[in-house]
């Protein structure tokens, strides 16, 4: 077959380096000016008089609130996005995995004592890492058990098989902490102390700042881990094609299990997140977390991991942008409405590749 | 050989029976691949044309262009001298013209609303509501006479395979493509679909249409059935015929429709050469009995020999050849293009 | 073995009789079933459980939910179509009523052809959600249909201008008879008359779904499960058929809702959550998807289970006096506990082991059993005629 490419004239190529930093730019402005325009309608509708300078510090804060909630989506949705590329199949448990890891980090803090925030920078130090890793690591192990048990007998069942045992496996889940542990709100222990850090004109909180540059080093660790590593190979060519990847000697079951893993471990850390950083935890909240979290795997391109990162951020914008607004308890209807019209009107999403028609 | 489009729209090739689908320039472009090159031929109705080459010529992806699978990047085909395939005023452009008579729709009723009454208005946005509906569900669902409405506009839009069913052309599969887990008969049965007109309330009340239709029907499929050589294997899954009977069964269901042209996608792949006769026999049949033209790609010499009238060879997307059996057989770019099966003798 | 029991002729005699006066069968069976449910409940051990009169009132509310399954499995058991929002429909039959026969609009239209008006909407919305989903695949449709299923619940609750909010719509009147067989207003007391009428619903249903399913149309949905490609290239045109799997589908979970407000009197947004149209769900796959008798015995069975056997459960557990358990902050107290809160838990593990052992459900269809567990042929139903040249064919 010959391939008849177009490639694009020199200086077109050069400006097109320039287009991914200046359409962020452009967004990060455009973003910034909504939510400046949102505090001073809510100033308006609620007749609160405020100034220019409140506003923009509020804008600000809601900014970086937004980020950091779009960093726990992001995680979470990375877990959607890396399933979903590998065998086909939306996990609907992983949301309630998000859920389970936060109740992990509860129960390990109160357990061990904690219920406020921690003064000791080397105490503080160690208890985080501890919560995050057995969070991650029992929630990964958790994956792995789900895949093993309920997904992989299915691999080659007809589609509706491991969708509807997905669904069971979230609601067994859901109240397995419903029973066991409590059907009504939790709180859990907010370690982290809340001064207020100063870059200049930013001024932003310890825990905000702790949180996107955790999942910021998450995600950049996933990244090179996929790109870099034989394991992370393994996993990108079984997403390509799993019958040529097992026929260059790659284990698919393996592969699969390590995809679980991974996933499900970023998801703990979602939730470890979500303690620290709402202080509050129920058994509900991996519904509605995983929808958002899905719709944004799917904005981003579902099966590309820089998508799913920048769907995550995206989303958590969206629903701090409609609460700023004043309709935060339409977000979840906006957040859906946009999963239809990404599916309906451009259902590889912001980053995927269009499919080519099977001849 | 002098090819032509006459004042009335149809096309004809010199020399033989009126054309029965003309295509014209048809391109196919999977983004920088270019699958289908500028093919254009005819089909001479009450033929058997078959259209030939290496793997990966285009043929298969020339077969879904024609019966609607896929939009053609460039050309159109034509079918009983209407234009049916062919690509749509830029794919992009198209949500909008759906979507324009709702937009229209929503912009007047707020107007009218706006300036109207209190109870004005929630009349109007009521009203402008429902239109909007309306207009989004047949946007949607695009019903004939809509789409009728946009090709006066000038907006057209390529045939879907259901709409390609309704004009009068079949088609079988390259890989079989029968509804495994029903019978022989309801797959025959299921390829009667265009030609039955019991509805929803006919069916729900046992309505004489409802009952005239599927007894004549199950009639006729049975009928089909035997045509075929699948006679009594009425109620055998479709999973569980054998091979050789199962790209009967999917000849079959497609004469159910009542084609004027059958497309048959290597219908003998796979089959040892008694079975192949038996095929290239039912082949002839159909052409002589049933009046149906034949469009065939196939890899088997002996089929294309045997009982084409016309065979067109394609090679990386381009027509190489076109013509009679023997003036292709003996053309030396066919040869070089590739040695088929059977093709030295 | 079992095939060899259906080759039988007797069997066969008595399959096609049953075929060729369907609707009848359909009717007679439904009516021996409504007339023999109450006498089985004043048997042991179902008489220790609960008076005749309670019983009754249970089986109307489970005829609610095998309407729910009825109709879920036209959309998900016969065209493939996962839809994960049902609910949605449920409470718009619901609140149609609501809206027509209370105190808050002043309407006081009767119940009887509310019934088809309910049926009517939940259809046009049935169109109006499932239209959307109409170019994605299953997993994404699934999705959808779920975000669908949030949503109308919500807007119901924040709406309340139109919906009266969390407070919801009361007041909702009864079922009239206008003097018939002497009977007027349904009232709260009676539950017979309940239970006949959801019967007598269920039973017309049951006879239009089978005639569908039997059908043009039928084999349309079938095609489109089985294979949309080639449904579609077979002239089906794919988006008219399923809209009409949704609209059919939602339809009777109108019906559904009208009757269910009718008799509770009362309807509020938390009524039609996700839980509802996860239970109908769970319905249509353990009872047999696509088999229309499967998923109405599995429907029934699992709502009494859920409503009479959890129940039974707790009097046995909390009187068996286990210890306490302690697991750091958790607590396990047998004597308190309330198997009514697993509930979901055990549709959850009952769904996941179903699919890993049993996907075609407790009573599959003949067909849908087939599909998932590869049946062989046994030796004895191959016709010397199957072997011909054909069978000696080259594999694929």
């Amino acid at each position: 077959m010959t391939a008849a490419t177009v490639s694009p004239s020199r200086s077109r190529q050069a400006l097109g380096r320039w287009k991914l930093p200046i359409g962020v730019v452009i967004a990060l402005v455009v973003a910034y000016a909504l939510l400046y325009g949102g505090v001073i309608y809510q100033s308006h509708v609620l007749s609160i008089p405020t100034t220019a300078a409140k506003a923009l510090d509020q804008a600000q804060q809601q900014m970086i609130n937004a980020l950091t909630i779009g960093a726990i989506y992001a995680l979470i949705a990375l877990g959607y996005t890396m399933v979903y590329g590998i065998i086909e199949l939306i996990n609907f448990a992983h949301g309630d995995v998000f859920m389970c890891g936060s109740f992990v980090s509860w129960w390990l803090l109160t357990t061990l004592g904690f219920s406020g925030a921690i003064s000791n920078p080397v105490l503080l130090t160690v208890v985080l890492i501890l919560a995050f890793a057995v969070s991650m690591v029992v929630m990964g192990v958790v994956g792995v058990v789900i895949e093993r048990v309920a997904y992989r007998p299915l691999r080659n069942a007809p589609r509706l098989a491991p969708l509807i045992t997905a669904i069971g496996v979230s609601f067994i889940l859901q109240n397995i902490v419903f029973v066991v542990v409590s059907n009504s709100l939790i709180n859990s222990p907010q370690i982290l102390p809340n001064p207020i850090i100063r870059f200049g004109p930013i001024s932003i909180r310890e825990i905000n700042l702790f949180v996107i540059v955790l999942a910021v080093a998450l995600m950049i660790a996933l990244q090179a881990f996929i790109t870099r590593t034989r394991l992370g190979r393994a996993m990108r060519s079984t997403a390509i094609d799993r019958e040529a990847a097992q026929l260059m000697g790659v284990d698919i079951n393996t592969t699969i299990a390590l995809t679980f893993f991974i996933g499900s471990a970023l998801a703990g850390a979602a939730g470890v997140v979500q303690g620290l950083y709402f202080g509050i935890t129920v058994f509900n909240i991996g519904f509605q977390a995983g929808l958002k979290a899905f719709t944004a795997a799917v904005l981003g391109g579902i099966g590309n991991t820089t998508g799913a990162a920048l769907g995550g951020f995206v989303i958590g914008y969206l629903e701090v942008l409609s609460s700023v607004y004043g309709y935060g308890q339409w977000s979840e209807a906006a957040v859906f409405g946009t999963l239809v019209l990404v599916l309906v009107f451009r259902p590889t999403g912001i980053l995927g590749q269009q499919t080519a028609d099977r001849a | 050989m002098t090819a032509g489009t006459d004042v009335a729209g149809t096309t004809t090739s010199a020399g033989d029976a009126p054309a029965i689908l003309h295509a014209e320039g048809v391109t196919k472009r999977f983004g920088g691949l270019v699958a289908v090159r500028n093919v254009s031929f005819d089909i001479p109705e009450g033929s058997i044309v078959s259209l030939i080459g290496p793997n990966g010529a285009g043929k298969t992806t020339f077969f879904n262009v024609i019966a609607g699978l896929i939009d053609p990047s460039e050309g159109f085909i034509s079918f009983l001298g209407e234009r049916m395939v062919a690509r749509s005023v830029r794919a992009w452009a198209e949500p909008f013209f759906w979507l324009a008579p709702s937009v229209v729709a929503a912009v007047v009723g707020i107007g009218l609303g706006s300036v109207g009454s209190r109870v004005g208005l929630d009349v109007a946005v009521l009203a402008a509501v429902l239109l909007l509906i309306v207009s989004l569900l047949t946007a949607i669902v695009r019903p004939p006479w809509y789409v009728r409405l946009l090709i006066r506009a000038g907006v057209f839009r390529s045939a879907k395979p259901n709409e390609v069913v309704n004009r009068g052309i079949s088609r079988t599969f390259q890989n079989i493509r029968l509804f495994q887990n029903m019978t022989a008969l309801e797959n025959v049965l299921v390829g009667m679909h265009s030609r039955m007109r019991a509805n929803l309330i006919d069916s729900a009340f046992r309505l004489r249409r409802h009952r005239r239709e599927e007894t004549e029907m199950r009639e006729e499929g049975r009928r089909w059935l035997a045509y075929v050589g699948l006679e009594g294997r009425d109620d055998a899954l479709a999973r569980n015929l054998p091979y050789g009977d199962q790209r009967r069964l999917e000849i079959a269901r497609a004469l159910a429709s009542h084609p004027r042209l059958l497309l048959l996608d290597e219908p003998t792949a796979g089959m040892n050469p008694v079975e192949t006769s038996h095929m290239t026999a039912l082949f002839g049949q159909i052409r002589s009995e049933l009046g149906i033209t034949i469009l065939l790609i196939e890899h088997d010499m002996r089929v294309v020999m045997g009982v084409s009238d016309r065979v067109t060879v394609l090679d990386h997307g381009e027509t190489i050849a076109e013509g009679t059996p023997e003036v292709v057989r003996a053309n030396p770019l066919v040869i070089e293009a590739y040695l088929g099966k059977g093709a030295a003798s | 073995m079992t095939s060899m029991l259906a080759s039988n002729p007797t069997i066969r005699e008595a399959r096609s009789f049953l075929r060729r006066h369907q609707s009848l069968s359909i009717l007679i069976s439904v009516g021996i079933i409504a007339a023999l449910l109450p006498i089985v409940a004043t048997v042991p051990p179902f008489s220790g459980f609960g008076n005749q009169r309670d019983f009754v009132g249970g089986f109307a509310d489970a005829g609610v939910f095998v309407l729910l399954a009825l109709g879920l499995n036209v959309v998900v058991g016969l065209a493939g179509l996962l839809d994960l929002g049902y609910a949605a429909f449920f409470a718009i039959g619901a609140y149609t009523f609501a809206y027509s026969a209370s105190g808050y609009t002043g309407l006081d239209v009767p119940f009887w052809p509310m019934l088809l008006v309910g049926a009517f909407v939940a259809a046009m919305f049935g169109i109006l959600l499932g239209a959307p989903t109409l170019r994605l695949r299953g997993d994404y449709l699934a999705i959808v249909t779920l975000g669908f299923g949030e949503i109308v619940p919500v807007v119901f609750l924040n709406a309340s201008a139109f919906t009266n909010g969390t407070n919801g719509i009361t007041g909702i009147s009864q079922p009239n008879l206008y003097g018939l067989f002497g009977i007027h207003g349904f009232g709260f007391t009676n539950p017979w008359l309940y239970y006949f009428t959801v019967f007598g619903i269920i039973m017309l249903t049951t006879m239009i779904l089978y005639r569908l399913q039997d059908s043009r149309i039928g084999r349309a949905w079938v095609a489109i499960r089985e294979d949309e490609l080639a449904a579609a290239s077979m002239g089906i045109n794919t988006v008219t058929t399923k809209l009409l799997a949704f609209a059919i589908g939602a339809s009777t979970s109108g019906l559904a809702g009208v009757f269910y407000a009718s008799k509770l009197a009362t309807v509020t947004p938390d009524q039609f959550g996700f839980t509802v149209s996860f239970t109908a769900l769970s319905m249509v796959v353990l009872g047999g998807m696509g088999n229309i008798w499967g998923v109405s015995v599995g429907a029934f069975v699992i709502y009494e289970i859920q409503s009479q056997g959890l129940k039974q459960l707790n009097n046995l557990v909390q009187t068996a006096r286990l210890p306490t358990l302690h697991l750091g902050p958790v607590t396990i107290d047998w004597a308190t506990i309330n198997f009514l809160n697993y509930q979901y838990l055990l549709y959850g593990l009952a769904l996941v082991l179903m699919m890993l052992l049993r996907p075609e459900g407790l009573f599959p269809s003949r067909r849908r059993r087939e599909e998932l567990h590869e049946v062989d042929i046994e030796p004895s139903e191959i016709e010397p005629s199957e072997i011909g040249p054909g069978a000696l064919g080259g594999e694929p």
